[in-house]
């Protein structure tokens, strides 16, 4: 049965991927996504998968070669961050439209300029109109297991789209935790074998992937996809019910923590969730109401799930680990003060920006928010502040 | 009647090449010589029009379309699912793009591919300029050549640099084999395809395909034209088989044309002096001659 072992969030991306034993796995080198390429390439190298690694040149070329191995019909995965992701752009859009589903680590890394090789979220959100489904995990074990939902989530006759698994590049990429596997038996059953829809590779019956499609069809080709992600969502939470069952470990698109009697909460993302529970906690001892949403699933966005979540509330801070220049707030507030525009008694919601460029964030910082959600009331002054930067 | 070409069709009828398009010839032929179990990519050229639009194709085989840089990688990624699901054998993944998205955007996913050494077969059909987005020159445009981006102005005229040597990069990768073929040549383009196909691992083949519109003569000129740039050792027919270099249509000293009379039939080379021509004349004979030497270095035995 199942074994605890002490791996990084790279490792047990790695060791997942082993698991599911993909048929194609391509990649190019990005720190701080490079050491699961190399456990990956060491479980090659030793005959423990079948899968057929190719050492691409460019991470334009990684995503190219998944979205060609995945039209053949193979299950694809690979995986990258920031600048990689940014220079794959074009190909992750490509992926999407062509409805293949391939499932693609990010380990989520400010993007250039100036350098800087550490935790935030600029590359998905950049992504987060490409076509993917985004799902954010908190720590290893999360990730470890989402790539086993993602391959059914992705790969589901209603959805077929692809799937990004995100991690805070380091954070969580980096640091060793406690991760309870499954046997690779229980994997192989819980993902089944691959059945590709219109696979190049049944030359019998020839098919044509992406053509040119021009003012009388493509209109409805894009409509199709919207509706894909919107058929994505359901099969979201069932997959990841079975999946909790299957494993007895809780997942959901959503995570609330002591949300049901709070009247103040905090809503973010991966890891900045775990920091969060702590202070949660620590609040919590001291008799204040307080609590926590974390959004596990992006794209889809669960506009409904969140409504029910953050209603009855009275007020809000969205955290946001990416800037969204010129625009109205992080990319996480957006959806969320979207989403509640029209809810009854909506609490007052607030955007925080932090931890950009991998600027830590404290318990101390955290708790600093509470404290302004509970004084302030009703009504924060200001949509947008920032936490523990310089001027500010 | 015996047929030097084989009968059977995988391109339908009723395409959208423009008039005498060589592109179109070029891969009709190869098709016919590579069959119907055969797999391709096709990134932006004027190939990612001809088949049709949405919801019509003329081609007969299984079919993706790629972005413009990335036919090499898609092949790649298209070879690595056929081998891990045991269905490689038999065959034949194809990149095919024009010269654009090979010797300028594409040429870093196909040098990374070809590295790899994946068994696939990159042909490119080369006119030479960016043709369906409008005749803009690419780095496989010739020295002294018209194009939308290089015009005759009154301070700069036509392109000034030589055409990029993309079968000479591809032999410096050592891959097992890489071929020039023509339109004009085309028992000569199927021997080759059928050689590409039956040899494993990464091989190259272009092919040399007039574009009347981008080059500015009659439609019906295509097969004279191919012929001429042969015959006057603009484009060579040779191939380099595992290192092994052979020419194979061999043009004699005193049967070689000259240059002259290729450039005055093509409207792109219309306002072109003397002394150009003469500069280009100069480059084609040393080019020729540099070929023949390879021949004589490393030929086969």
């Amino acid at each position: 049965m199942a074994r605890s072992m002490a791996m990084a969030g790279n490792i047990a991306a790695a060791y997942s991927t082993k698991q599911i034993n993909p048929h194609v796995v391509a990649a190019y080198p990005i720190t701080p996504q490079t050491t699961m390429m190399e456990k990956f390439s060491e479980y090659v190298a030793n005959g423990e998968v079948d899968t057929e690694l190719i050492c691409v040149e460019s991470e334009h070329s990684a995503m190219s070669a998944c979205v060609g191995a995945a039209a053949a019909g193979g299950r694809v995965i690979t995986s990258t961050a920031a600048n990689g992701l940014a220079l794959m752009f074009e190909i992750v859009y490509i992926a999407a439209s062509n409805r293949l589903p391939i499932i693609m680590c990010v380990m989520n890394r400010a993007l250039s300029a100036p350098i800087n090789i550490h935790g935030d979220h600029s590359d998905s959100m950049g992504c987060r109109d490409s076509g993917w489904i985004q799902i954010y995990n908190e720590n290893a074990q999360e990730v470890y297991d989402t790539m086993f939902m993602g391959v059914r989530i992705g790969e589901h006759k209603d959805v077929r789209l692809p799937v990004m698994v995100n991690l805070d590049g380091f954070i969580t990429s980096h640091k060793i935790e406690k991760v309870d596997t499954l046997e690779d038996a229980e994997v192989r059953k819980f993902i089944g074998e691959y059945e590709p829809f219109y696979p190049l590779l049944d030359i019998e019956n020839p098919v044509t992937y992406g053509p040119l499609d021009l003012t009388d069809y493509y209109f409805e080709h894009k409509r199709q996809q919207v509706e894909a992600m919107e058929k994505a969502l359901p099969v979201v939470k069932k997959i990841s019910k079975e999946y909790s069952n299957y494993t007895g470990r809780n997942y959901d698109i959503l995570e609330s923590y002591h949300l049901d009697d709070a009247d103040c909460a905090i809503v973010t993302m991966s890891s900045t969730a775990g920091t969060t529970k702590f202070v949660v906690d620590k609040m919590r001892s001291e008799g204040k109401k307080v609590g926590m949403l974390k959004v596990r699933l992006f794209r889809p966005f669960p506009v409904e799930e969140i409504r029910e979540c953050l209603s009855g509330l009275k007020s809000v801070a969205v955290l946001d680990r990416s800037a969204s220049f010129g625009g109205f707030g992080g990319p996480l507030f957006n959806e969320i003060r979207n989403a509640m525009y029209d809810v009854d008694g909506k609490p007052s919601i607030v955007n925080y920006i932090f931890g950009l460029g991998g600027r830590d964030i404290s318990a101390v910082q955290i708790e600093g928010v509470y404290d302004r959600l509970m004084t302030a009331q009703a009504k924060m002054p200001g949509d947008v502040h920032y936490i523990g930067v310089r001027g500010d | 009647m015996k047929l030097t070409i084989p009968e059977q069709e995988l391109m339908e009828k009723g395409h959208m090449a423009c008039l005498g398009c060589g592109g179109s010839l070029a891969m009709r032929y190869l098709l016919k010589a590579l069959g119907k179990d055969t797999m391709m990519a096709i990134p932006a050229c004027c190939w990612a029009v001809i088949p049709g639009v949405f919801p019509y194709s003329c081609l007969e085989i299984p079919l993706q379309y790629v972005a413009f840089e990335a036919t090499g990688a898609a092949i790649s990624g298209m070879e690595a699912a056929l081998k891990a699901k045991g269905k490689k054998d038999g065959v034949t993944v194809v990149g095919w793009a024009g010269d654009g998205g090979t010797v300028d955007i594409g040429i870093q996913a196909l040098s990374g591919a070809v590295e790899r050494g994946h068994d696939v077969k990159y042909v490119c059909y080369d006119n030479e300029a960016y043709m369906n987005t409008g005749i803009q020159r690419s780095s496989a445009t010739p020295k002294g050549a018209w194009t939308t981006t290089t015009p005759v102005g009154n301070t700069r005229f036509w392109k000034q640099t030589n055409k990029k040597n993309i079968v000479e990069i591809m032999a410096a990768h050592d891959i097992p084999y890489a071929c020039t073929a023509s339109v004009a040549y085309p028992e000569d383009l199927i021997k080759k395809a059928k050689k590409m196909k039956d040899i494993k691992g990464p091989c190259y083949m272009h092919i040399y395909a007039p574009c009347p519109t981008g080059w500015k003569y009659p439609p019906e000129k295509t097969i004279e034209l191919s012929r001429l740039a042969t015959e006057s050792c603009i484009f060579p027919l040779y191939e380099v088989t595992y290192g092994k270099y052979k020419i194979n249509k061999d043009i004699k000293d005193e049967k070689k044309k000259p240059i002259i009379d290729y450039l005055r039939s093509q409207g792109r080379f219309r306002k072109l002096d003397e002394e150009t021509i003469r500069s280009l004349q100069k480059h084609v004979d040393d080019e020729w001659i540099k070929l023949k030497k390879k021949v004589e270095c490393f030929g086969e035995e």
